[in-house]
This record gives structure tokens, sequence and C-alpha cells, in this order.
């Protein structure tokens, strides 16, 4: 299933890509795009571990860059 | 300000004060303290970072690379240097991230057409209720000054609505019960109750934010350059930072010198005002298109819509309104309003296009009371008695089967003759008419360097050749099949590329056009508002139908990808002079520094001017 989360503290593209890297590297996670500008994570995630997937997301997401976190 | 940006603020602020304070004192322990102190203070995160990230196993990071540099320039003795840039580095940074925020906000603002509440009607009670909590068939209550907030039929009540968030121009429609009404629109009048037919995701409004969200997902050319560019750029200037320091030392022995010059190095060796700014641009020209109604479905399509040579259209509902409409009377021995009257009224049982915009134009009620006898000839027209005299309403061969002689009318479309007994009254010619917009549209077409225009239509060779002498289009092809078409735009795209980098444009209605919108290289689909099929085949979606809106399509394109490579000369060309300055002993750390980070700074303030789409 598709799930959409609002990053805050995104400051390069680069970065983006650091996090997005990081969160597709999950398991239970099919895909994921993160669009810099809006700071939107797009997750295609597996319905079956949905909550157990969302809270490693935002455990990942400030560690692969510092200050970025999921609102 | 966020808190992470105040906090930096404020180690940025106590470390100055400890570093100017140590600029005035005497040589010392004391004097070295307070370098440290304020190089700790104000560089401990990225210290920290840059540790926690070769760990990882990621070098050439920017934290990375300013702490070797500041640690270098420590090394050698140089503490106010270190101190300065780290200071210089970490307010560069917070500018950033707070213009970054800027524009994001401002980007935002701009898209800011979700509706976030909807008042539904369940049990007699009036629930506030998130919209994609709604289901089809529910009934929603929308107050004046609200935003529709799903797509749905309307009940009760009559208003006005505003579609300017959905086409840029400020509309207004006016609804009444049995109406759709379209998600994104403003109730600027009274009460209405409407009854939901799609699910908030399925509505046109989410369609169009997810559209516009999405687009930087299609990446242009010039972006896919800045990320491949990126990823050499760290490494490369890393390189010349060590053959700097490693050649030059080993033949003049000057390590000192050469390696304080190589550290000068790392800290231009960022390509952050790039990767930043290019993509914001993109986003910025994206977002400004699509507060005028122009939606792109993607970078590419922008930068390729600023390089647009060649413009087919397609006629019907593109340059023309699409609907039959009367455009001339030409009474004889009656008024204009009588002999519509009778035509009108001889027409009124039937349900061809033709007497139906005959209907429409007459206005007034017709009273078919008063007839009797109505024959239909098949191919021909309408006879019947009105008023005690045989009214007759066809074309040339019903005139000429009754023996009444026609006036040979010049307008082209379709012609309808009225004739009473045996007297002729006149003629009611009915065509498609062109929007008052296309000529207007072609030439500002020209205006933006367009070669060539192309009208493809199914019509025949009169029509076309009439509707392209009236609109000042360069070539015109008649009688065509939809398949024909795609055939015509074949070749079309062979002779537009073979000529250059020109691209080629197709517009249309979206309605059957579909192969035509995605073989070519861009397709644009026109009047697409609550038209799902259009939104999907097309690269470009215009949301009104006024064809001028491409020349501001292409404009806003041109500007897009000007900002876009203003940037990238503009930050590559000061990195470069830097790096030169610096080889050569005429710049040091600090203003290294100081103009990495503000050519950052002054590229996202120039990216952010994409938005801006005013004329």
């Amino acid at each position: 299933m598709r799930k959409t989360l609002q990053l805050d503290g995104l400051d390069c593209a680069v970065c983006a890509a650091k996090v997005e890297k990081a969160v597709k590297q999950l398991t239970g996670v099919e895909s994921a795009s993160l669009n810099f500008i809006t700071q939107i994570l797009t997750l295609e995630v597996d319905p079956t571990m949905l909550d157990d997937v969302l809270a490693r997301v935002r455990k990942v997401v400030p560690q692969s860059q510092h200050g970025c976190t999921v609102l | 300000m966020t808190r992470m940006q105040k906090r930096t603020l404020t180690s940025i602020i106590l470390s100055s004060a400890l570093f100017v304070t140590a600029l005035f004192m005497a040589e010392g322990t004391l004097r070295t303290t307070f370098f440290a102190v304020a190089y700790v203070l104000v560089g401990w995160d990225v210290l920290w970072l840059a540790g926690k990230n070769i760990v990882r196993g990621e070098i050439f990071d920017e934290n990375f690379l300013m702490s070797l540099a500041t640690i270098g320039a420590i090394i050698i003795g140089e503490y106010p240097e270190a101190v300065a840039v780290m200071v210089l580095y970490q307010t560069g940074e917070l500018f950033q991230s707070y213009a970054l925020g800027k524009s994001r906000k401002s980007i935002a603002s701009l898209m800011d057409i979700r509706p976030d509440t909807a008042n539904v009607e369940r049990e007699n009670l009036l629930l506030t209720l998130s919209p994609d909590e709604v289901a089809v068939g529910e009934t929603l209550v929308i107050k004046p000054g609200e935003r529709v907030p799903l797509d749905g039929v309307v009940l009760e009540g009559h208003s006005v609505l505003n579609t300017a968030a959905l086409t840029g121009e400020s509309l207004p429609r006016d609804v009444a019960p049995g109406d759709d009404v379209i998600s994104g629109c403003v109730n600027q009048g009274g009460l209405l109750r409407i009854r939901v037919t799609k699910r908030f995701e399925d509505s046109t409004i989410a369609k169009i934010l997810d559209l516009v969200e999405n687009a930087s997902a299609k990446k242009a050319r010039v972006e896919n350059f800045i990320t491949r560019f990126a990823k050499v750029y760290t490494p490369l200037v890393c390189g010349l930072a060590l053959l700097l320091f490693a050649i030059p030392s080993l033949i003049t022995g000057d390590a000192r010198t050469w390696g304080e010059r190589a550290l000068s190095f790392l800290v231009v060796s960022c390509p952050c005002a790039l990767v930043i700014s290019v993509p914001l641009s993109f986003f910025g020209g994206i977002g400004g298109a699509s507060k005028r109604g122009i939606l792109v479905k993607g970078s590419n399509y922008l930068e390729q819509l600023a390089n647009v040579n060649v413009v087919v259209f397609d006629k019907t509902g593109t340059l023309t309104e699409g609907a039959f409409k009367v455009t001339v009377i030409h009474p004889q021995l009656v008024s204009e309003q009588e002999l519509l009257r009778l035509a009108a009224t001889v027409e009124s049982f039937s349900d061809h296009p033709i007497s139906r915009s005959i209907r429409a134009h007459y206005h007034l009620p017709v009273n078919p009371g008063e007839l009797s006898n109505v024959q239909e000839i098949a191919g021909q027209g309408i006879s019947a008695t009105l008023g005690g005299r045989t009214v007759y309403a066809g074309n040339e061969t019903l005139m000429n089967a009754i023996g009444v002689t026609v006036n040979v009318c010049p307008h082209l479309g379709t012609i309808v003759h009225v004739a009473q007994d045996d007297t002729y009254l006149g003629h009611i010619v009915i065509a498609d008419q062109i929007k008052a917009t296309s000529r207007e549209a072609i030439q500002a077409l020209k205006r933006e360097g367009v070669h060539k225009t192309i009208m493809l239509t199914g019509d025949t060779q009169p029509v076309a050749d009439y509707v392209a002498g009236e609109l000042g289009l360069d070539e015109a092809y008649a009688q065509l099949l939809p398949a024909d078409k795609v055939d015509r735009v074949e070749d079309l795209l062979t002779q537009t590329h073979q000529r250059g980098n020109g691209k080629l444009v197709f517009v249309g209605d979206g309605v059957n056009d579909a192969p035509v919108l995605t073989r070519a290289d861009v397709g644009v689909a026109m009047g697409a508002l609550g038209s799902d099929a259009a939104v999907e085949a097309a690269d470009v979606v215009l949301m009104d139908d006024d064809p001028r809106k491409l020349a501001l399509g292409m404009r806003i394109a041109r500007k897009t990808l000007a900002i876009a490579r203003q940037n990238i000369v503009f930050a590559l060309s000061v990195k470069a002079v830097t790096l030169l300055l610096v080889a050569v002993g005429l710049a040091n750390m600090w203003l290294a520094v100081f103009a990495d980070v503000g050519v950052s700074l002054l590229a996202i303030l120039n990216a952010t001017r994409a938005l801006n789409t005013g004329d």
C-alpha cells in the first residue's frame, strides 16, 4: 500500500538521496521516493507490517540525515 | 526559524564574540584557549557528524571536508583561520536553510489549494471531516467562501464558483441543481448542497496536486547532468587538492604554504549551490505554471517546451469552440428575428445538432403547438404547416425540390435555407466558431520564436483553409482521419528533428487524440477541467481552453531554464575562479568559504525567481 510521510529539516538534494537510499533498504519497504522540495516521502509498504515499517522509518530518517525528522 | 536554526544562530553569535575578543588579545595560552572554545562551540556538530559518517564509511561528505580543512589549519597553527572558516560555513548553512525554507513556503502557498475539511451531513448532523473520510454518495454542504472539497453534483442551491485555483483565471461558473462541481473551486455565492460523485483521491483537486507534486520525479537533462556532475565534482576537487599539496611541496620543499592552499581547496569542494538551486528552479517553474492553470508533468517537459519550433494544433475544440453556433443570418423580406423564429419553430421537434443550435440562438421559447403536418425529409430538411402556410427549412436540394431559387452564401458552414410557401426568406449559417483568443495565441507563439504553426483537421479543405487564413497559420491539412493525424505528426516530427534541436508540440482537446498526444515531443491537452482522459494522456495540461496559455507556458519554461543555466554557470565560474585564486595564493581559506556559501545563497535566491510568472 502507498503511504506518504511529511519530513522536515531536509537541507539539500544530496541529503534527500541519502535518506531515500536508507529507507529503501528497510525490510517491508517495496519502494521509496523522497521529493526534496516538498519533503514528502512516498512509500510503497507491505501492508502486513505497516506499523513496524513506519516505526523503523521514523528511526532511520534522522539516523541517515542529521536534523531530518518525520513529522 | 526552526529550533535547530536558532541553536545554530546562538552558537555562531557566542563563537564570533569569543573569536573577536581573542583577535585583540596578546599571544599566549589564554588566546589559544579562546580560539579553541570558539572553534568547538561553532563546529562541534560538524566534527561529530563527520566522525559518524566516517564510521559508516561515507567520506567526501561536506562535514568531513570542513573538518579536514579546519583541523589541517589548526595543525599548521592557523587558529583564527580555522575558527573563521567554521563560523562562515555555519552562517552560510544557516542562511541557506532559512532561504530554502522560505522558497519552500512560497511554493507550498502556491499549491495551497488542498481543501482541509468537508462538511458532511450524516444522520441529520453536520460533521466536519477530512475530505478523504467522505464516501461517494454522501451529501456535503458548501458554505459561501469555502472550497469544494470533492467532485460532486449539486442537489440544492444556486451559486457562482471561482475556478481560479484550477485554471489561473477567475472566470466565475454558475451552478444550479444537477450541475457538476469540481473540487478546488471556491464557492462565491450561496449555500450549496452537493452529492459526492468521486472519492477524494479520484477528485480533480487530488489528481492535480499529485501531478504537480510528483512532477519533479521526471527530471530534465540539466538536472541529471547536475546529479552526475555532483558525484564526480567532490572527489575531483579533493584529488586536485592532494596534487596541489604533493607536487609543488616536493619541488619547492615548502609543505606549509601548499598545504594551506590545498586545505582551502577542500572548502570549495561541495556542489551544494548546484545540487539545491537547479531542482529548486525547475520546481519553482512547475509551481508557477500550475498557478496559471498550466500543469506540467515533469521538468523534462518544461525543458522541451523551452525549445519548441513547430506547433501542431487540432482544429475542433482547440482553435475553434467545438460547438455549432449560428454565425450568420441573411434574411430576405423578413426580419432576422422572424427568420430565426420560423426556423426554430419548424425545427422544434428535431434533435439534430443543427436544429439545437438554431433553437439555442433564438433564445425565446417557441410554440410548437402552432405546428402541424411536420415532415422530416431525410438529408434535406423539414417542412411544416405554421399559421396556415407551409414553411420549409433545409439545404439547397430541398429548396430546388420546391422550386425556390436560393441565394448563394459565401460563408462557410452548414447553411439552412428557409422558404414560406414558394417565397424564399433567406438563410442561416451554422458553423463551428474560431475561439476569440486563437489568433492572438498564434501571434504570441510566433513572437516566442515558433517557426511553424500547423493545423490538422478532419474537416473539409475549404473550412481548413478558411480557419488557417483567419488565424495566420502556416499550414493546414484537411480531411484527416484519426490514424492520418498520427501519420502526419510522425512525418512532421521527422522533419523537425532533422532540422535540429527544435521540438514539436501537439495541442489537442484530449478527447480522441491520445495517440497523437503521446507521439509528439510534448503533448498538450486543453480545456481539461474535469476530463480525466486528457490529463492522463498529455504531458502538459492547460486547465482552461484558452490557446494563449501555450505561449505563456513556453515563456515560463524558457525563464526557468534560463535561471537554471544562470545558476550553473554562475556557481561553476565562482568556484573555478576561487580555486584558481587559492592555487596561486591570492585567496585564503576565509575567502574560499565566503565565496562558496555566498554562491549557494545567491543561487537559491535566483531559483526563487522561477516562481514568479508575471509578465
